[in-house]
């Protein structure tokens, strides 16, 4: 399948579409809660208050009490939505999401919102970029980045189904429709967007888009990109990465974080170890951000489509007569 | 529950907790390993609650309308397990493999390898967060548990356990009871000289908690505190205790939190836990 972007496509911020989908939920499930740290606005669960005003609690600002309590709610048979901004639900209570949600493996949906850099110029504190790399060093959390509308509403939907500790980002910055329609979502499942025997681009998030626009343009070099969306990090889509070892002749892994230990780090333990091939990983090198706007910062750390294609020609260029 | 006369009651809890405070000395001696202090001071708050209050099934560990029990202290997972098997949760045998390789007895207790246990304790300021949340269950859900978490006094001096206290009482929850086993004593020196708790009943009554201050040692005190809500607010006890209880030469003394008997200090713990 090839997924064609058009240049004036329309962006959509996910947390619309993940608290629409989230009140759907619970009028089918009477177990569905939502539970937030006076986030009730910035998770965007007004219509879940309004619809639901019983299930939805909020512990105030405590992000290690509603982590906790979410596990708790878990354990008397509930199904707890955790949610809260994305760096503090991760940095805050860490150990929380190790210990009561993972290890005790209760099935508590934790939804960091606004990740990335999506509070752009509040600064690094407000920065969820170290986020894939805390959560996906922990045992038994599964850890997924929804691209666009359409993934972030199978995500809760896949996330309601008793599918045990959940990790998931839920995009603030607008990004367009990426996701075909009919395309599979779940664990170690990734959508291939556009075919092609160069080089994999492999992406998440509001990067997904961007690793779209590169193809095209590569594609105009006569540079065929095969785009590859893996919204589960962990468990990551292990034979569609192999696959695009063998086939093309180079990675490139793009996303909205830390380097270290997300995206770009598990696909390259991956093929180091069963199909090692040429590789890039753009993404933030251990910096903190300056300051700037959600979409300048992203143009700086090279998280567009220049900087994807740059990575691209980078690490084809030895291969190239 | 038992209905048998209260004289009964706490001669049946006497030798209950003397049989567990021998299992564990024992347990500790085996693994070479453990908490003696805080497992000592414990045992008759845990002993109370899992042979007189608590409505559990060994047979049905996990009865969805089971109460639920959370040590929120969970280093004195000893004194945990030497009570359940007391109380058939598992084969008392098993207790002989505490923190041996692969046991299901870790030196923090699992959830998913010992029944009875709700949620992996172990990092301090856990337990109560998790309980406040079972609580909170059984009041959207229309249940009727009634939820205990047992916290150490030391573990008060951790952040997430005054969020969780200040959540309970926000959402009325009636049925849940937090025990504070107050020995006084924390790893290195007693709570007071590392971080001043007093004036604790206050602080747990302004928090909006029905306090009740008792001896945590004496059975029929514990029985009375663990009597549902009177107020409609959520209980908090503070069981003073003394760490070690009933190890004369462990009993208050800072160096037995962790601190190992050797073999002389056994057979001397065993010789007085059978008089």
């Amino acid at each position: 399948m090839t997924f064609q972007l058009t240049s004036d496509a329309q962006t959509y911020d996910c947390r619309k579409a993940f608290g629409e989908e989230l009140i759907e939920l619970a009028r089918e499930d009477e177990r569905i809660v939502a539970v937030c740290n006076d986030s009730v606005g910035s998770s965007n669960l007004v219509g879940f208050l309004e619809a639901f005003p019983d299930r939805l609690i909020n512990v105030g600002i405590a992000e290690q009490d509603l982590v906790g309590v979410g596990a708790g709610l878990a354990n008397g048979g509930l199904v707890p939505f955790v949610s809260a901004a994305a760096p503090f639900l991760t940095g805050r209570a860490l150990e929380q999401i190790k210990a009561d949600a993972a290890y005790s493996d209760v099935p508590v949906v934790l939804c960091g919102q606004s990740p990335g850099m999506a509070y752009g110029e509040l600064g690094p504190t407000h920065h969820s970029i170290e986020d894939l790399s805390w959560t996906r060093a922990i045992a038994n959390l599964k850890v997924l980045v929804p691209a666009d509308r359409a993934q972030t509403r199978a995500a809760v939907r896949w996330a309601a189904t008793g599918a045990g500790p959940v990790f998931m980002r839920v995009p603030r910055f607008k990004v367009p429709d990426v996701t075909p329609d009919g395309a599979p979502f779940g664990p170690a499942t990734s959508v291939r967007l556009t075919n092609g025997d160069d080089v994999t681009i492999i992406a998440i998030g509001t990067m997904v888009s961007r690793a779209l626009e590169a193809a095209e343009r590569l594609r105009e070099e006569g540079i065929a990109a095969r785009v590859i969306n893996t919204a589960f990090v962990d468990p990551l889509d292990e034979q569609a990465v192999l696959e695009a070892a063998r086939e093309t002749r180079a990675i490139v892994t793009v996303e909205e974080a830390t380097i270290s230990g997300g995206l770009g780090a598990a696909v390259a333990a991956l093929v180091v170890e069963h199909q090692p091939v040429r590789m890039r990983i753009v993404g933030i090198r251990g910096e903190f951000a300056p300051t700037g706007s959600t979409s300048y910062l992203l143009d700086h750390f090279g998280l567009n489509a220049e900087g994807i294609v740059r990575a691209a020609h980078d690490v084809l260029a030895p291969h190239r007569a | 529950m038992s209905a048998a006369p209260r004289s009964e009651q706490v001669k049946a809890l006497t030798e209950a907790a003397t049989a567990v405070r021998r299992d564990i000395v024992a347990m500790i001696d085996a693994a070479q390993l453990g908490h003696i202090g805080g497992d000592l001071s414990v045992t008759d708050i845990l002993v109370t609650l899992f042979h007189a209050v608590l409505n559990v099934d060994p047979e049905h560990p996990d009865r969805p309308d089971r109460d639920r029990f959370i040590l929120s202290k969970g280093h004195c997972a000893a004194a945990l397990y030497a009570t359940l098997a007391g109380c058939g949760f598992f084969p008392r045998e098993e207790l002989k493999s505490f923190m041996a390789p692969l046991s299901m007895l870790n030196g923090h207790p699992d959830r998913k390898k010992v029944p009875g246990v709700e949620t992996n304790t172990g990092p301090l300021g856990h337990g109560f967060p998790v309980a406040v949340g079972c609580a909170l269950a059984g009041k959207l859900r229309g249940a009727s548990w009634r939820t205990v978490v047992v916290l150490g006094d030391g573990e008060m001096q951790e952040g997430s356990n005054w969020e969780a206290a200040m959540t309970a009482p926000h959402y009325e929850l009636a049925d849940i009871t937090a025990v504070v086993d107050r020995n006084r004593l924390q790893q290195g020196a007693r709570t007071e000289e590392t971080k001043r708790l007093e004036p604790f009943a206050a602080k747990w009554d302004s928090f909006g908690w029905e306090v009740r201050e008792i001896d945590g040692h004496d059975y029929a005190g514990l029985l009375d505190a663990f009597e549902p809500s009177t107020t409609g607010k959520p209980v908090a006890v503070i069981a003073n205790t003394v760490k070690g209880k009933g190890v004369s030469f462990i009993e208050d003394r800072v160096e037995w939190h962790h601190k190992v008997p050797d073999a002389d200090q056994v057979r001397a713990a065993l010789e007085e836990l059978s008089r």
